[in-house]
């Protein structure tokens, strides 16, 4: 680090940035841009300024502060984005990406004093939402997202929220059962302890009493909470399919019949507290399994990263128009970071484009005038202009998105361990309860009709049902957090079963972003200082890493400044004429070596070197590559080969790595490996990838940003963690076997109970010491277990 | 002992106005936002209007 360096820089007031000039100045504070010096007025100007005293530098950056809301007039849109409106009042839910700590919850709650209009706002902090209830008389929603935007919090409108078909999570009221069975089974414990202690003979018509009570308890609990079970059992068995729900369907029906057939004859106290505890447990289990990540959404598509409307010029106006009625031969105008929403014409302007939220490579592309442009891209220079050749349905992306290949969903996967056990497991416990019946038929049809149901009672598999709810929900906050996020339980055992692992190579193996930088030729201080001066006044990313790379330097005045987009830079500093750019600016032609992007420099004419980039590996790729001994290695890249001789040490065999692969070879290559009888997990990344990623047994999208694009995948694995894939995949193996020891541990004591069952001597105390005791030790164990293994696999 | 159908009875009448608080508990959504509240009190709201005043 250079001396006084640190002198120099000013943190932003508003948004922690380092301040590049001092021209943003209020009230003795520093800003970095017009946007967050603006922000900052509107508070101090409405009292709330108390903003910027829970954190610091609560702010986000707002560099770019145009606003374009022209569309939230269009009272279609309008009308698809409210919750609720009528003459007086209109409710509506905005998703802010911004809230990230106390003074946005602070802000975004005291809007009323900003403008009193707006009745009502409320942050919901998890899923980043704001709840807000305003006038329409007073002020209309454009003005509500203006308001927002000035302060910093630009919602995020896109065109999912309009087709508004965002999953709403299930509202069965799984929680409202849970409770109703608990509370049965608190009172149901409670009036059954006479009958085990024993009642005298002279309070006798209490048992009947208590008998009744219990029965009355039972009711809800089983046509309640305990519903499901038979509308699935019922389900599965019109498909011809024995799954765990028969057995314990059957088990809550007999339970029922018997109890209240004991009730009524007055034969015995029945097994109302078993039935209660039963529902409770497994419902329990129920609730465990869901489990919900508020900040991820594993079906993130295109629309959710498509603008609701575009700017269409007409007759040299603007006009905002909704995508669904943008037509080809349309003119439309993009600005600086909006998003081309249908394949295009270039017409006006520098087209800079960003896809990598198509291809996952973030180098920019240049466009020049009457070149196509594909959807799905983001302008990154100044504002263009340019023809719709296609409508939004059309065009590439979205075609790319619908292909029948990538939208057909093979049944793929594989039956878990408790849905293959389950049929054999009821079969052989309906085997057991008939010949327990023949068996005593013939003696005692009493004794018979006892035994038959006590064997159905102390068999019902709570204990199994409820060891792969338990270790999964385990496994699954474990890998929660070590930033693995898991689509849902099932995933854990797709993942132990997997043999073979392809990954795709930008973006997944290499980090885009962060290149290596690396600098040929020796520099002089002096003239390290020239290019510094240059490339901070150049936006450009790799201006930018120039920048970042040779640290903070002094800047020199500059006489003149011009930048060549996609080319590079001209400038006169200090006396000096600078050129820096690639090898068409320097030298009229570009070497074509693409595996290494080069900066030339020169100062007065005379090349003095280059800066090369380099893509880098994650980190892990060593330990990846060892699983070479275990699992099938392949890369699959849409690439050209040139980082074959990089690569060729990761991977077994160079035929093991694929280049020039289009999104539907690889698709193809994941099913050929399917139909070879292996288990394929795919690690990869942007749209390119979907279709393998659907196709795989196990798709998992890499990411550095969990908000980022998501398609279709049952995983999604944050970029930090990639190192940890052998430690994930060791402990899913770890858990499947914890799930097959719990199994071990339930049928032991399913087998203590039949020993009593198959005799017809059930007692109730029996039963209902049985039924919680198992499952407790179920519990306890798969918790325990798992975390154990977490540790062993160090993910604890 | 007869006195025992009365208590029971008031048992299960006083556990179910426990069910039901629950019930509206759940029904009026005070359950669905179980993080922000955790934030949004330690803000001082009273002390900032006060301010205003």
């Amino acid at each position: 680090m250079i001396k006084g360096s640190t002198a120099e820089k000013t943190l932003c007031y508003h948004c922690g940035d380092d301040c590049l000039t001092q021209a943003y100045v209020v009230d003795e504070k520093h800003f970095c841009c017009q946007g967050c010096k603006s922000v900052y007025s509107v508070l101090s100007a409405s009292k709330l300024s108390n903003y910027y005293t829970y954190n610091n530098y609560p702010g986000t950056n707002r560099k770019q502060t145009d606003k374009r809301f022209d569309y939230l007039s269009d009272p279609e849109i309008l009308a698809k984005l409210v919750d609720y409106a009528d003459d007086k009042v209109a409710i509506v839910t905005l998703y802010i990406p911004q809230i990230h700590c106390s003074s946005c919850l602070w802000l975004l709650e005291q809007l009323h004093n900003l403008n009193p209009a707006i009745y009502h706002s409320r942050v919901d902090f998890l899923k980043k939402t704001l709840h807000l209830k305003f006038d329409v008389e007073k002020i209309s929603l454009q003005k509500v997202v203006e308001l927002l935007f000035d302060i910093g919090y630009e919602p995020l409108i896109s065109l999912q929220d309009v087709i508004k078909e965002q999953k709403k999570p299930a509202r069965d009221g799984l929680v409202k059962k849970i409770a109703v069975a608990g509370f049965c089974f608190g009172n149901v414990m409670l009036l059954s302890f006479p009958e085990y202690f024993g009642i005298s003979v002279s309070e006798q018509s209490f048992k009947h009493f208590f008998g009744l009570i219990n029965l009355v308890f039972t009711l809800p609990v089983v046509f309640y909470s305990g519903r499901e079970y038979f509308v699935s059992a019922w389900h599965n068995l019109r498909n011809h399919v024995l799954n765990i729900d028969f057995p314990l369907a059957l088990g809550i029906a007999v339970l029922f019949v018997r109890t209240a057939f004991e009730v009524f004859s007055h034969t015995g106290a029945g097994f109302a507290d078993t039935l209660c505890g039963l529902v409770f447990f497994l419902l329990i289990g129920k609730f465990v399994q869901r489990k919900t990540y508020h900040h991820i959404s594993f079906e993130r598509d295109y629309r959710s990263f498509f603008p609701v409307a575009v700017q269409v010029l007409e007759e040299d106006k603007e006009k905002p128009v909704p995508l669904a009625k943008l037509k080809t031969g349309q003119r439309i105008v993009i600005r600086n970071n909006e998003i081309i929403p249908a394949d295009a014409i270039l017409l006006k302007g520098d087209g800079l484009i960003d896809f990598s939220f198509v291809t996952g490579e973030s180098v920019l592309v240049n466009k020049t005038l009457g070149e196509i442009v594909y959807a799905g891209g983001r302008q990154a220079g100044r504002t263009i202009e340019l023809e719709v050749v296609k409508s939004v349905s059309q065009s590439y992306l979205t075609q790319l998105w619908n292909n029948e290949a990538f939208t057909r969903r093979h049944n793929n996967r594989t039956q878990i361990f408790s849905e293959k056990v389950s049929k054999y497991f009821t079969i052989v416990l309906l085997a057991i309860a008939v010949t327990s019946l023949v068996f005593w038929l013939p003696f005692d049809y009493r004794r018979g009709l006892a035994a038959f149901t006590a064997v159905l009672i102390v068999a019902c598999p709570c204990a199994l049902a409820l060891s792969t709810p338990f270790t999964m929900s385990a496994a699954l906050s474990i890998f929660d957090r070590n930033f693995f996020y898991l689509k849902n339980t099932r995933i854990v055992e797709q993942m132990a079963a997997v043999d073979t692992i392809a990954m795709d190579k930008t973006g997944t193996i290499t980090i885009s972003e962060d290149s290596n930088v690396k600098v040929h030729g020796d520099l002089t201080d002096r003239e390290k200082q020239l290019i510094y001066t240059a490339c901070s006044n150049s936006i450009h990313p790799l201006s930018r890493m120039i920048c970042k790379y040779l640290g903070n330097l002094k800047k020199l005045p500059v006489a003149t400044y011009a930048e060549v987009p996609g080319k590079g830079i001209f400038a006169t500093i200090d006396g000096h004429d600078l050129m820096i750019g690639n090898g068409a600016l320097l030298f009229g032609f570009d070497s074509k070596n693409e595996s290494v992007s080069c900066v030339h420099v020169a100062i007065d004419k005379k090349h003095v070197g280059y800066f090369s980039f380099y893509h880098e590996y994650r980190e892990g790729i060593k330990e990846i590559a060892l699983l070479a001994s275990s699992y099938r290695l392949y890369l699959l890249s849409g690439d050209q080969d040139h980082e074959k001789e990089n690569l060729v040490k990761f991977f077994a065999t160079p035929g093991d790595m694929r280049f020039n692969q289009s999104p539907q070879n690889k698709l193809d290559f994941i099913r050929k490996l399917q139909d070879d009888g292996q288990t394929v997990m795919m690690i990869g990344d942007g749209l390119n990838d979907s279709g393998a990623l659907k196709q795989s047994n196990l798709g998992v999208a890499i990411t550095d940003n969990v908000n980022n694009f998501s398609p279709g995948c049952d995983a999604i694995l944050d970029g930090r963690s990639f190192r940890k894939i052998p430690s994930f995949l060791r402990f899913s193996k770890n858990t499947v076997r914890v799930i097959h020891c719990s199994f071990g541990i339930s049928l032991t004591y399913n087998v203590i109970g039949l020993t009593y069952a198959v005799t017809g001597n059930l007692s109730p105390l029996i039963a209902a010491i049985l039924m919680p005791l198992s499952t407790v030790t179920i519990i306890s164990f798969t918790t325990l277990a798992t975390h154990f293994a977490a540790k062993k696999c160090n993910l604890l | 002992m007869s006195i025992i159908y009365f208590l029971i009875g008031c048992s299960v009448m006083l556990a179910l106005v426990f069910l039901g608080a629950f019930f509206w508990a759940q029904n009026s959504g005070q359950n669905d936002d179980l993080y922000t509240p955790s934030i949004r009190i330690l803000l001082d709201e009273p002390q900032n209007q006060e301010e205003e005043k």
